[in-house]
């Protein structure tokens, strides 16, 4: 029998629903690649094997009394630790928060457990989700799985913010993993480590209960190893939720059903300002094999433009950091987290020590240049330009889907480098996301797939951009690729 | 545009984070860095374009205007409330004081 660790979330459902193996055994083989892993790859922040244990109990007990488990019935899933959940320790992998036990549930969270998921643990990340490389934790950096195939013995980012799951997932610690994206967030991380991950059209999934960081941009969504997996569970995370004013009220579609990797009569539009020079060879060379996969699957492809591309990065780094200084307002040291109260502090010495004591230099960093940019005198000409631009942007897609159903592009413009490469030039680490940030400035879907492995043996990804509310178009040719590109690598087992 | 020490110790200030003057020498050269990137922005004609308010249309809603309409966000929460305050007593959240 396969180890029940190889198995995705489809396997592990229907496994644990036609009796091939229990809830409990996933749980308990899950758990044990956690607990072995957590030393060389520090993916959790904390795990919580019990909590996995007794959601994996309750839904063998289902099953013992022929009730319905659920869509995520039996499947243990890893929880990024920007997702509050009920008295477990949510950090947003801040100092500022360490400690902190919600007294409540996010609504993303509480839907995968009352589809039947469990949780295994609490999934490392950026801290406040800021950051490409997953090494801005308080709690240290997040190791790849993955190694260059040279010899050497480099140590990789994962990617960022989301790279505890992406790492939890390509080490088979998790069947599948939650995800946030704010600019790119989900799919870079799923691209440095050959998983698979859907940022959903903005609103799709409750903002309810997650930490915020750019409230415009945050959008939930799922991580796997499979399309279908991913559509399994963003069926289990979207859905209206009165708490969150931006949440879309609309039904959630029952995109697994409907996936199809048949693009006959579909176009695929190619954005031309994409094609940037000095773009990686072997990420150059994916999105050629990505378009005549796409062919191959029927879909014709169409030249597009997307005028504005180059614009959208500056916009997300005046427009994120302008809305995290707003939220991360709230961490003053009186009502949850840190309080840093040097002897003889008054109250605005208790809140500027707190935050110097809670927030590290990535945080601090952008809540400064949010800070400037919405200070008097220079608000319009940063932010208003901003929102403007960042108008042009989305005009530039809707312009764009009226020649095509979805656009295909690279996820990032290289496969994972190392860890310290680029931690000192910020501007560097920001170019990351560089394909991601334009999507998510529109709200729009988009996914990564893995498309292959580069010179160095290292994945990289394809995205697949769609138009607002058709995941199942993003699904679909998400599945077309994935067919064609019959990714199976995986990282050699060293931890 | 570009910042100077004192208006990277008035923008800290404003931000409410406490920083070093090593701290302030250390983050002009790369908030101008990051200032001076974002101002390419500046080259895009926008003079016909209205500022994005919201990326996906949608309507802002009214709760019902029922007392604990939703249990999880209504009252009788103190304690829940109070549950991770560093400084919690006698049911408030404990400060500094403020008054002389």
């Amino acid at each position: 029998m396969t180890e029940l660790t190889e198995l995705g979330v489809a396997q592990i459902r229907d496994g644990v629903a036609g009796g091939d193996f229990t809830a409990v055994e996933v749980a308990e083989a899950f758990n044990a690649n956690v607990a072995a892993a957590q030393e060389a790859l520090n993916a959790f922040i904390i795990a919580t094997p019990e909590k996995a244990i007794e959601a994996a109990q309750a839904t063998d007990a289902k099953r013992a009394k022929g009730e319905a488990l659920g869509k995520m019935g039996g499947v243990p899933i890893g929880m990024k630790d920007l997702f509050a959940t009920f008295d477990v320790q949510t950090t947003a992998a801040s100092h500022m928060l360490e400690g902190f036990k919600p007294q409540y549930e996010s609504t993303v969270s509480q839907k995968l457990w009352d589809a039947g998921a469990g949780m295994l643990g609490k999934l490392n990340l950026d801290q406040f989700a800021m950051g490409s490389s997953n090494e801005t934790s308080y709690f240290g950096n997040v190791i790849s799985p993955w190694k260059r195939n040279d010899g050497g013995n480099a140590a990789l980012a994962p990617g960022g913010s989301s790279g505890g799951s992406s790492a939890a997932l390509a080490a088979r610690l998790c069947p599948a993993a939650t995800g946030t994206d704010t600019g790119g967030s989900i799919r870079q991380p799923a691209a440095f480590t050959g998983t698979t991950g859907i940022k959903p059209t903005y609103g799709r999934c409750s903002r309810w209960g997650v930490v915020a960081f750019a409230s415009s941009l945050d959008q939930a969504g799922p991580m796997a190893r499979s399309v279908q997996d991913c559509a399994i569970m963003l069926e289990a995370m979207a859905g209206f939720d009165a708490k969150d004013s931006t949440s879309l009220d609309l039904p959630v579609p029952n995109w697994e059903a409907a996936l199809s990797g048949d693009m006959k009569g579909k176009k695929v539009g190619i954005p031309k300002e994409y094609r940037v020079d000095g773009l990686d060879d072997d990420v150059a060379k994916s999105w050629d094999d990505g378009i005549a996969w796409l062919k191959d699957a029927g879909a014709e492809i169409v030249e597009i433009s997307l005028p504005h591309t180059k614009y959208a990065l500056p916009t997300y780094y005046i427009i994120a950091p302008a809305e995290a200084s707003s939220n991360l307002a709230r961490y003053d040291g009186v009502r949850y987290g840190l309080r840093d109260l040097p002897d003889g502090a008054n109250l605005q010495d208790m809140y500027a020590a707190t935050r110097a004591a809670g927030f590290g230099p990535e945080v601090k960093r952008r809540i400064l240049i949010g800070t400037y940019v919405l200070s008097a005198g220079f608000y319009d000409a940063y932010y208003t330009q901003a929102q403007k631009v960042r108008a042009l942007i989305a005009q530039d897609f809707a312009k764009a889907f009226e020649q095509c159903d979805v656009i295909l592009a690279p996820t990032a413009p290289s496969a994972a480098f190392g860890l310290g490469e680029n931690v000192d030039d910020p501007l560097k680490m920001y170019l990351n996301d560089v394909f991601a940030v334009p999507a998510s400035l529109a709200g729009l879907p988009a996914m990564s797939v893995p498309a292959g492995l580069n010179r160095e043996g290292l994945p990289l990804g394809l995205q697949v951009i769609g138009k607002a509310f058709d995941e199942q178009g993003v699904l679909n040719a998400g599945l077309a690729l994935e067919q064609r590109a019959q990714f199976a690598a995986k990282p050699e087992k060293w931890w | 545009m570009s910042v100077d020490t004192a208006t990277v110790a008035k923008i800290a200030s404003l931000a409410r984070i406490k920083v070093s003057e090593a701290e302030i020498e250390a983050m002009v050269p790369e908030l101008n860095g990051i200032l001076a990137w974002v101002e390419q922005l500046g080259e895009v004609d926008t003079s016909q374009v209205e500022p994005m308010t919201a990326v996906i249309p949608n309507t802002l809603r009214l709760r019902d205007d029922v007392i604990d309409a939703d249990p999880l966000t209504g009252g009788d929460k103190r304690d829940a409330v109070l549950a991770n305050a560093p400084a919690a007593q006698h049911g408030f959240f404990g400060v500094p004081k403020v008054i002389e």
